[in-house]
C-alpha cells in the first residue's frame, strides 16, 4: 500500500520544526536565514510558508503518477511503490526536463555548482524503507503533519471537513490534482493563496505525452511502408519509361536518375 | 596563401574570441554563473534557440532528400547537397550547443544504456543521435569523391534508398517531438502556443522552413558561388512553400478557435504582442506576398517570401520555449552575454564550416556545371566530377 501525508494548515502553528528536521534528514545547511525564506530551494526542501495567521507547508507533493519520472530520460527520477519519487544523481545528465514539467515547480538545481544536481524532497524514502515515518512527521508537535496509508489519510480528512465545515476548504488537495498525489492538503484559506496552482487537471499528466508517444509505433511503420511504397512506384516508374528509351543508353543505375519520372 | 582580413573574418574572429572566452566561463564557473537561468526558468536560450530553432533550420535535409530520392523530383537535385551540408552541420551544432545546456554533459551517452521510453526526451535524445549518424552517412558519398575512395562510395550509394527513408522517419519523429516535449505543461505554457496539437504544428512549421531554407540556400549560394537554382524550380519550390503555409494557418486558427482563445489574442497584452509578431511573420505576410504572382515569379521575391518565413518560425520557437512559459514563471527571462556569445560563436563556426565545405568538397555541383566544370581551373579530376551525374545525391 501506498503511504502519504496528510498536512491540515489549521493545525500548523508554523514551529518549522518540519523544516529543522528535514535539513537534518537530507543534510542540509538550516540556520535563521535559511529558515526565514519562504520558497523551497536547493537547500531547502520543505518551506513553511506564513501570510498573517495562516500557514502553509510546500514540499515535493510526490505524485501518484509523476511528470518528472516520466519525463527524465534517464530514469534518475522513480516513483517506489510505497510512495516517494526517489533521485538517484548517478544517472542524472542534467537536462532539467523534470524541472520544466513539474507542476508544482518542485526540483531545483544547483546553480551555482560545477557539476549540478537535481535537489527535491524524497518523502524520506529511506526512513520509510526502514520502516519509520517521515521526519517532518515524526517531529510535528501538533500534528499538523501526519504519516499513514493514503487511503486512510483520505478517510480522515474527509472527516475532518464533515465535522468541522466552517473550519475548511472544500477541498482536499491532492486527492485528484494530477491525478493524486501522496501528499494531501487540507487548509482554511484557498490553496492558491500560496502558490499551489489551481488550475490543474485531474488525469496524471504523463498520459498528455504518453498518447502522443503511443502513435510513434505506427508513425514508423506506416511511414517506413509509405514512402518504400512511393520510392518502388516513382522508381518503377523511372525503369519503365527508361526501357523504353534503351538503346541510347548504357548502363541501368544512370537509366535510373537521368531518366526520373515528371513527380 | 595570405589570409585577408575581411570585414566578415573580423566578426567572425570576434564571436569566436568571445565565445570561448564564455565557454571558459561556463566550464569553470557552473549554468548558475553563466547564463540566466533559475529555477523558475530552467530552459533558455540554448534550448529555445539553439535546440528547437536549430532542428528546425535543418529540417531542408529530409525535406529535399524525401522529394528527390523518394519523390523522384529531379530537378531539384543540384541543392540536395548543400541542404544535406546545412543539416548535418545543424545536428553537429546542435549537439555541440547540449554540451553547453546539460548540466552533467559528459553523461550525453546515458540514454543509450539507461533507457525511459516513457520520456519524450529519450525520445528526443535517440533522433538525435540516430538522425546525426544518418545525415553523416548521408554526407560521407560528398568526403568520399573528394578523395576519390571508390569501394567505401559503392557501399553507401546501395544504402541509400533506406538511409532516405529512415532520415525522413527519423525527422519526422525529431521535428514533432520538440513540440511533444511541452504536451506536458498545459497549466504552464500559455494558450496562445499549448495545444494538443503541438506536434503536428512543430512538423509542418519545418517543412515549411525546410523549403524557405531551401530557397534561401539557393539564394545565397547563387550570391557568393555563382550556382543558382533555376527559376522554375525555385518557383515550384515557392508553390508548395505556399500550400504548406495555408495548411499550417488553417490549423493554428482552427485549433485557436477550438479552444476558445482565438479571441483572447485580440486583448492587448506582452504574450499578444509576440503572438501576432509570429503570425505576421510566420503566414500573414509571407501568404500575402506569395498571392502576388509577381513575387512567386521573382527569385528576389521567393528569398524575401523564405527569410520572413524563417524568421517568424524562429519567433514561433522562441515564444514557445520562452515567451509562452514566462507568465506561469512568474518572471521575464533575458539570455546572459554569455549564452548569447556561445549560441553567436556556435552560429559563426557553423557559417565557417560552411564555407570551407563549399570550398573544398563538390557541395555545389550539378548537371549542368559538371559539364563545364572540366574547363574550368578547378583541380578536381574531370572524370570525379562527371561521376556525380550519377551519384545518389
Amino acid at each position: 500500500m501506498s503511504k502519504a501525508l496528510l498536512y491540515d494548515a489549521t493545525i500548523c502553528i508554523g514551529c518549522k520544526q518540519c523544516e529543522v528536521a528535514c535539513s537534518q534528514q537530507n543534510k542540509l545547511p538550516y540556520n535563521e536565514a535559511i529558515a526565514a525564506e519562504p520558497k523551497q530551494s536547493e537547500h531547502k526542501f520543505t518551506a513553511v510558508l506564513t501570510q498573517g495567521d495562516k500557514f502553509m507547508r510546500r514540499l515535493c507533493m510526490n505524485c501518484q503518477d509523476p511528470a518528472c519520472a516520466s519525463v527524465c530520460p534517464v530514469g534518475a527520477l522513480t516513483k517506489t511503490s510505497t510512495g516517494p519519487v526517489t533521485y538517484d544523481a548517478a544517472k542524472c545528465m542534467g537536462c532539467r526536463y523534470c524541472m520544466v514539467a513539474c507542476p508544482f515547480k518542485v526540483p531545483k538545481y544547483e546553480w551555482s555548482k560545477l557539476l549540478p544536481k537535481v535537489r527535491k524532497c524524497t518523502m524520506c524514502a529511506d526512513r520509510l524503507a526502514a520502516g519509520q515515518q517521515t521526519a517532518c512527521a515524526e517531529i510535528c508537535p501538533t500534528g499538523a503533519t501526519k504519516f499513514g496509508e493514503r487511503d486512510q489519510l483520505i478517510d480522515e480528512a474527509r472527516s475532518r471537513i464533515r465535522d468541522n465545515p466552517g473550519q475548511y476548504v472544500k477541498h482536499i488537495y491532492g486527492l485528484n490534482e494530477v491525478g493524486g498525489t501522496s501528499v494531501l492538503l487540507l487548509s482554511s484559506v484557498p490553496f492558491e493563496q500560496f502558490g499551489y496552482p489551481s488550475n490543474l487537471i485531474n488525469e496524471p499528466v504523463p498520459m498528455l505525452t504518453f498518447r502522443a508517444l503511443s502513435k510513434i509505433p505506427d508513425i514508423v511503420s506506416l511511414g517506413g511502408i509509405l514512402l518504400g511504397g512511393i520510392w518502388w512506384i516513382t522508381n518503377r516508374r523511372a525503369e519503365v519509361a527508361a526501357a523504353k528509351g534503351r538503346k541510347s543508353l548504357p548502363n541501368p543505375k544512370g537509366q535510373r536518375t537521368q531518366w526520373g519520372g515528371k513527380q | 596563401m595570405k589570409m585577408r582580413l575581411t570585414f566578415w573574418r573580423l566578426i567572425f574572429l570576434a564571436l569566436v574570441v568571445a565565445g570561448l572566452y564564455a565557454t571558459t566561463i561556463r566550464f569553470t564557473q557552473g549554468l548558475g554563473r553563466s547564463t540566466n537561468l533559475s529555477d523558475d526558468f530552467p530552459w533558455g536560450l540554448w534550448i529555445g534557440f539553439d535546440v528547437l530553432c536549430g532542428v528546425m533550420l535543418a529540417a531542408g535535409g529530409f525535406t529535399l532528400t524525401a522529394a528527390v530520392h523518394i519523390f523522384n523530383i529531379k530537378r531539384l537535385r543540384p541543392i540536395v547537397r548543400p541542404t544535406i551540408l546545412t543539416a548535418f552541420l545543424g545536428y553537429l551544432l546542435v549537439c555541440a550547443a547540449l554540451m553547453y545546456d546539460l548540466g552533467r554533459p559528459y553523461r550525453i551517452w546515458h540514454p543509450l544504456i539507461m533507457r525511459n521510453p516513457h520520456s519524450v526526451m529519450f525520445e528526443v535524445a535517440y533522433c538525435v543521435m540516430l538522425y546525426t549518424t544518418v545525415l553523416a552517412l548521408e554526407f560521407s558519398p560528398i568526403v568520399l569523391e573528394r578523395f576519390d575512395m571508390q569501394r567505401p562510395l559503392k557501399l553507401i550509394r546501395a544504402m541509400l534508398i533506406p538511409l532516405v527513408i529512415c532520415g525522413v522517419l527519423l525527422s519526422t519523429l525529431h521535428q514533432s517531438s520538440l513540440g511533444m516535449l511541452y504536451l506536458i505543461v498545459p497549466e504552464k505554457l500559455h494558450p496562445f502556443w499549448y495545444s494538443p496539437w503541438l506536434p503536428i504544428f512543430f512538423f509542418i512549421s519545418a517543412v515549411a522552413v525546410g523549403l524557405a531554407m531551401t530557397i534561401f540556400e539557393s539564394s545565397m549560394s547563387a550570391k557568393h558561388l555563382g550556382c543558382q537554382l533555376e527559376l522554375s524550380i525555385l518557383q515550384e519550390l515557392g508553390r508548395v512553400l505556399m500550400v504548406v503555409l495555408w495548411v499550417y494557418a488553417i490549423l493554428r486558427f482552427d485549433d485557436l478557435w477550438r479552444r476558445r482563445v482565438l479571441y483572447a489574442t485580440l486583448q492587448p497584452g506582452y504574450e499578444m504582442y509576440l503572438f501576432w509578431l509570429e503570425i505576421a511573420l510566420s503566414v500573414v505576410f509571407p501568404l500575402a506576398l506569395l498571392l502576388q504572382p509577381r513575387v512567386r515569379a521573382s527569385s528576389n521575391g521567393l528569398y524575401f517570401t523564405a527569410v520572413l518565413v524563417v524568421l517568424g518560425f524562429i519567433t514561433n520557437r522562441m515564444n514557445v520555449s520562452i515567451t509562452g512559459m514566462e507568465s506561469a514563471a512568474g518572471r521575464h527571462y533575458l539570455p546572459k552575454w554569455t549564452e548569447l556569445s556561445i549560441t553567436g560563436a556556435i552560429l559563426a563556426l557553423g557559417f565557417a564550416v560552411f564555407g570551407l565545405a563549399a570550398r573544398y568538397l563538390p557541395i555545389f555541383v550539378s548537371e549542368a556545371n559538371a559539364v563545364s566544370a572540366g574547363a574550368g581551373p578547378e583541380t578536381t579530376s574531370t572524370a570525379a566530377v562527371a561521376r556525380l551525374s550519377h551519384a545518389g545525391n
